[in-house]
């Protein structure tokens, strides 16, 4: 079956099994941002940009893809760049394989809602799994990024370190 | 500056001031980061070729069953088909898959494929072709008979049970202390003083058993692996492991062959938590590609994760604790049962762990302790290393046992642990007779009680509409390495314009192990974190290291780190000393330059850096290596506050305060992150990560729309932070922090329940269901399927 | 996993209609549950040209399209003030925004599903649907046609009949499937609560004696204690009939009590 899909700005004409999923083609176009973390559609790794709306790429059958714009990690570079050094501040990467996923649905989370509030960013990205972070430092990264845009807005930029022999002015000396 | 002293045997000390230290304690962004954050393809998938054959397993629907017949021919007619492997194609020896030093204290069990299955899910047949559409197929058209055998699925009818899970001869063990015929892995006892007498002489004796399930470790990237023939015509494995050292040995183990044939490398790891700590799937790509020389990769579903993979090990923990009136802990008496499942994976070992790391907490003023275990095979999938390996099972019982005896004795818990606990200088016999030399638990305890607000949180608050709000607690404990045994190594390159190699057997599976690796080496090199690149891990290009687990890298791999780098710092100076045309003792070097410390001249490291390449031998790339004679712990305490609605059992997480003492944090950051990942792990075991079987032995959360661990909207508010304590025998007083932080919350969620309502929980997960109806009827059970009712 | 042959784009609800008559060919929704089937269809009927991503409200009812995603159900304002909000919280916990984007209302309905939040909340106000070939039918007649019909659902109609609706759904973890959801509605002809995830399909109660006539404590208790009793309870493995028969009487009364509260509101407002 023939698909043309606009993958990150650039048309994409293929030929392709009629029962291939969005994140097969990806993956076969060398988006390897685009990752498998379950079967059941439950771990939005797979998150991707659908005419802008995030979707799992995992559930979206090539053929309704086709003739579509599709956006992937790879395709939003710039657009994450603005907030990833954030993130990498608070070590919140950790192992990774979970990142483009919850990227990509910040991008869109932040093109609908530029200011959101703490709980709407914790709904917003609730069907994103992280078994490394315990979600903590992706909410501070997102939040110091936000806060950093504002007018003395406050920053937690690194852990509470205590010591009875070395004291806590240390650290900042 | 930096003085060196020749310490106890070849090694040699960093001696400075930590007020000086300049990388160490400093929270750098991960070295990855950028490639993590921004999606470049690092991972296996990523960076195999994409046309590679793709194996999948045909898997035993039987809990229990001997293989009579493989129907092939249809399935290798599937075009596309390559080959499909039955348990006559493979080798007879049997190997083991954990990854332990060897000889390996786990049993050699196993065989690729073996004529036994012996849970559901065991592999009956390897298929290999061209894509995952035509392997699936065939797969469908492959028939087995099966000789249907009787389970033993309950590990409290296991022991001496009429089914035997391992009858076969050529089972073998170098480390096991049971009896295979019995069903008996191992049993184990370890006594300090009298117990018996003791626990009579007590006023309160608390006992009950307490329950953890094999709970699923829950990494992001499923086990996978990819296989080639390389130039040379060895075999290279890329795997997403923790342990590349003990990959190589399992596969030559398994495929019978030499070690020297086989190289083993990671990628990048999307998380492990020490399931990959064993060689799940490694065995069968190997086998593959070593019998068709064509590159392939297995890729394990998420299905597969859950139910044939290597979670944490069902334990049954029986605790007797006996204390005086006023709250003294006297006696503690622990016997752990241990499921280790089909395979013998790590259930020598996490088991001693459910005694050795949680006892030593009540060092304070208890006169005997006991600990004794029993670790059983039945007919269920096997068990692995999961974060906090054992001790997070024998931490929920004796946390749980010492909240129950505060409860009862009407006192504040804080209180009586600070009356019991182990405190720094003591001697600790049940802890392999260590002394406690840098131990800040006191002081974690005071610090995390201040941040929760305890003497406000502890009392029970109704807050309306069915809803009160409660707390809890618990104290942790684990190791910093295996003592003895475990082996880290680093290697240190000085290149062209003054740059640094760092090449590591270590594996950073997120946490973060190059980067803080890096800081330790640039806080002796005294350079910028950035000047050092780091590179790991490949049985080819890296020293010799265990592996990533039982906490062990920062404290061990990071020794070696201090010591490479300060051998380098070394050499460094005699090259420049030579250029200098003076004895080495005259110079110090400031990372930039070596300089006379009596004079004016220098030369720079970069000039070091080019004459290390012309006319030099004196070596520029050193290596360290290491080994522990202790296992220094770190502490933490844990605090919960919950909102529970005891109309329909349903807790909220409002805020869990942790203090943890992990010695020196080398990173704060990436220590604190550790931390709250650890904390949410802990808290989807203790709330829902439920593992539940049917009759037939098949386990009911196979994915994760049915295995839920935590999203972001269950987590509450995690506020972490550390009391320091210096650890003589780390890295610049380093202790680990890797496992310790999943095992609080068991304990100190059940803890706040029982404030809640009144009613103990005793085995996890505290679902709303169970919550509710132990409210409602004392007598209430959960069903346990695979629990013949006699 | 969830192979197919061949896929089709549906220019005509007719064609579609046609290509179903084939036993293994199967109408696409949001592919979340369908993947999962381990033996390979026919044709994937998609329905995606056909305009059926529509919410169409006018003064009788509103109007929505099969292909309507349930993000869609979250979002849409008309929908949303006309409930105060019940839609959202119908589907908000369903796993996750981008679940929600390609999960299809159409597809949520024709499963069947026993864990349907949004089944609970149509029943409760009394939605029909249209499909191509059987024309327009009550929920409450659809659900009882047999599985292997062969017919397309083209929309949901939701009469504007319908005073208050609140929508309450009980969860061990806050996106998993639920252990038990509740509407209770006040409709024209009187109050109903619709239990689901009991784990059977959602059903309605009416308060047929007029229990809730004089609305107070006493009457609610009652009336949740008459839900709990007439709806059937099983158990699985998220929980047991006896838990969810407890909690289905708290989501009634609970559900109620906010009705209560947000009438009053309003009277005080006029």
């Amino acid at each position: 079956m023939e698909v043309t899909i606009t993958l990150n700005g650039k048309k994409i004409t293929d030929s392709v099994d009629a029962d291939m999923v969005l994140l097969d083609f990806c993956r076969k176009h060398k988006c390897f941002s685009v990752k498998r973390g379950c079967e059941t559609g439950n771990c939005g790794l797979c998150s991707v940009l659908l005419d802008g709306k995030p979707v799992l790429s995992c559930s979206v059958p090539i053929g309704r893809a086709s003739g579509r714009k599709v956006d992937t990690l790879e395709g939003l570079q710039e657009e994450a760049k603005k907030f990833s050094d954030f993130f990498a501040a608070q070590g919140a990467d950790q192992c990774g394989f979970c990142n483009p996923g919850y990227i990509v649905n910040i991008v869109a989370l932040l093109r609908e809602n530029p200011d959101p509030t703490d709980e709407e960013i914790l709904e917003y990205l609730s069907g994103n799994l992280c078994r490394c972070t315990g979600y903590q430092s992706q909410l501070r990264s997102l939040r110091n990024y936000l806060n950093s845009k504002k007018e003395a807005a406050p920053l937690d930029l690194e852990a509470e370190v205590y010591g009875a022999d070395i004291g806590r002015e240390w650290k900042h000396e | 500056m930096v003085r060196i002293s020749e310490g106890s045997g070849s090694m040699s000390e960093f001696k400075r001031d930590r007020k000086d230290y300049h990388m160490v304690g400093k929270c750098v962004p991960k070295k990855d980061s950028n490639q993590l954050l921004l999606g470049k393809p690092v991972f296996m998938d990523d960076i195999v070729p994409q046309d590679c054959l793709v194996v999948k397993l045909l898997r035993s629907p039987h809990a229990h069953a001997l293989v009579e017949e493989v129907k092939t021919v249809a399935a290798a007619k599937v075009p596309g088909i390559e080959a499909i492997y039955t348990w006559k194609d493979v080798p007879k020896e049997r190997f083991c898959i954990a990854g332990q030093t060897y000889p390996e204290p786990s049993p050699y069990d196993r065989l690729i494929l073996d004529q036994r299955v012996r849970c559901v899910g065991d592999p009956v047949a390897i298929v290999a072709g061209e894509n995952e559409k035509a392997v699936d197929k065939a797969l469908r058209l492959i028939k087995v008979k099966y000789q249907v055998l009787e389970p033993v699925l309950d590990f409290r009818k296991a022991l001496d049970s009429e089914v035997l899970v391992h009858p076969e001869e050529n089972w073998k063990s170098y480390g096991n202390t049971g009896d295979v015929k019995r069903n008996l892995l191992h049993h184990e006892e370890d006594t300090h003083g009298d117990v018996e007498q003791i626990l009579s002489e007590c006023d309160e004796v608390i006992e009950h058993s307490w329950r953890i399930k094999a709970a699923q470790q829950g990494y992001m990237e499923t086990i996978r692996a990819y296989c080639e023939i390389d130039r040379y015509g060895r075999l290279h494995c890329i795997s997403s492991t923790q342990i590349v050292f003990h990959v190589r040995r399992i596969i030559a183990n398994a495929l019978g062959i030499p070690k020297s044939m086989v190289r083993a490398e990671k990628p990048r790891i999307g998380g492990g938590f020490g399931a990959k700590q064993t060689a799940v799937c490694e065995v069968y790509p190997a086998f593959v590609t070593w019998m068709t020389k064509k590159p392939c990769k297995l890729i394990y579903s998420r299905k597969e994760c859950q139910t044939i993979a290597s979670p944490r090990h069902e334990m049954e923990v029986t605790v007797r604790l006996g204390a005086m009136k006023d709250g003294h802990i006297r006696a503690i008496d622990l016997y752990t049962l241990s499921n280790t499942g089909a395979y013998g994976e790590h259930g020598t070992t996490t088991v001693g762990l459910s005694g050795h790391k949680a006892l030593p907490l009540y060092t304070g003023g208890c006169e005997a302790t006991r600990f004794s275990c029993d670790v059983v095979y039945t007919n269920v999938q096997a068990a692995g290393a999961y974060r906090g390996y054992g001790a997070t099972q024998g931490i929920f019982a004796l946390e749980s046992a010492v909240n129950e005896l505060a409860e009862k004795l009407h006192m504040d818990p804080v209180e009586i642990r600070m009356k019991n606990i182990v405190r720094e200088g003591m001697f600790m016999p049940a802890y392999f007779g260590e002394t406690a030399n840098a131990c800040a638990l006191d002081r974690c305890i005071e610090h995390c009680a201040d941040n929760f607000h305890w003497k406000e949180k502890y009392p029970v608050r109704d807050m309306g509409n069915g809803k009160v709000r409660a707390a809890g607690m618990a104290l942790a404990m684990q190791g910093s390495c295996i003592s003895n045994v475990d082996v880290g190594s680093c290697t240190l390159k000085l290149g062209d314009g003054g740059t640094y190699n760092m090449m590591i057997g270590a594996a950073d599976m997120g946490t973060g192990c190059d980067t803080i690796l890096a800081q330790m080496a640039a806080e002796v090199l005294d350079c910028d974190v950035d000047q050092i690149s780091v590179f790991g891990a490949d049985t080819d290009a890296s020293p010799y290291d265990s592996g990533s687990y039982a906490s062990s890298t920062t404290y061990v791999t990071g020794m070696a780190t201090q010591n490479a780098a300060l051998q380098l710092r070394e050499n460094i100076k005699k090259i420049g000393a030579g250029m200098l045309e003076c004895e080495p003792e005259e110079v110090d070097f400031d990372g930039e330059k070596v300089y006379l410390t009596d004079g004016e001249k220098s030369v720079s490291l970069v000039d070091i850096a080019t004459k290390s390449q012309v006319n030099n031998t004196i070596p520029v790339d050193v290596t360290a290596t290491y080994s522990s004679p202790v296992s220094p712990p770190p502490y933490m305490v844990g605090m919960v506050e919950i909102e529970l609605d005891k109309e329909t059992g349903s807790i909220e997480i409002l805020d869990y305060q942790a203090v943890i003492d992990c010695g020196i944090p080398v990173n704060p950051n990436l220590a604190r992150v550790q931390a709250e990942g650890g904390i949410g792990q802990g808290i989807g075991m203790a709330l829902y990560e439920n593992v539940t079987y049917n009759a037939q032995g098949k386990i009911a959360e196979n994915s994760f729309m049915q295995y839920k661990i935590p999203t972001r909207l269950d987590m509450g508010r995690i506020n972490v932070e550390f009391e320091t304590s210096y650890e003589p025998s780390g890295p610049f007083g380093v202790k680990s922090i890797g496992e310790i932080v999943i095992n609080t919350p068991a304990p100190a969620l059940a803890h706040a329940i029982y404030r809640a309502t009144g009613v103990w929980h005793r085995t996890v997960p505290f679902t709303p269901e169970k919550i509710l109806m132990s409210m409602l009827d004392p007598q209430w059970k959960e069903i346990d399927r695979r629990v013949k009712e006699s | 996993m969830g192979y197919f042959n061949q896929y089709v784009r549906a220019e005509s609800l007719e064609e579609a209609y046609g290509l179903y008559q084939k036993k293994n060919n199967f109408v696409l929704g949001g592919m979340l549950w369908l993947k999962m089937r381990k033996r390979p269809f026919g044709t994937a009927i998609d329905l995606s040209d056909l305009g059926l991503d529509q919410i169409e409200e006018d003064e009788k009812e509103f109007r929505i399209g099969a292909y309507v995603s349930l993000r869609e159900l979250e979002t849409n304002e008309a929908l949303n003030t006309y409930t105060k909000g019940a839609f959202a919280e119908s589907v908000k916990h369903i796993v996750g925004v981008q679940f929600r984007n390609v999960a299809t209302v159409g597809g949520s309905l024709w499963g069947r599903y026993g864990f349907s939040d949004v089944m609970t909340i149509f029943r409760a106000m009394g939605a029909k649907v249209q499909l191509h070939h059987a024309g327009i039918l009550d929920l409450d007649e659809f659900v009882k046609m047999p599985r292997k019909t062969r017919d397309i659902l083209v929309s949901v109609i939701v009469p504007k009949k319908v005073k208050a609706v609140v929508y309450l759904s009980q969860r061990n973890q806050s996106t998993d499937f639920p252990v038990l959801t509740c509407a209770v509605a006040k409709r024209e002809e009187g109050y109903v609560a619709a239990v689901g995830a009991t784990p059977h399909l959602a059903e309605n109660v009416w308060d047929k004696e007029g229990i809730l006539t004089e609305i107070n404590e006493e009457s609610i208790e009652k009336f949740a204690a008459k839900v709990a009793e007439q709806i059937r309870f099983g158990s699985n493995m998220r929980a047991g009939a006896a838990y969810r028969r407890i909690v289905c009487q708290v989501l009634v009364k609970r559900a109620l009590h906010t009705i209560v509260a947000e009438n009053n509101g309003e009277e005080e407002k006029c």
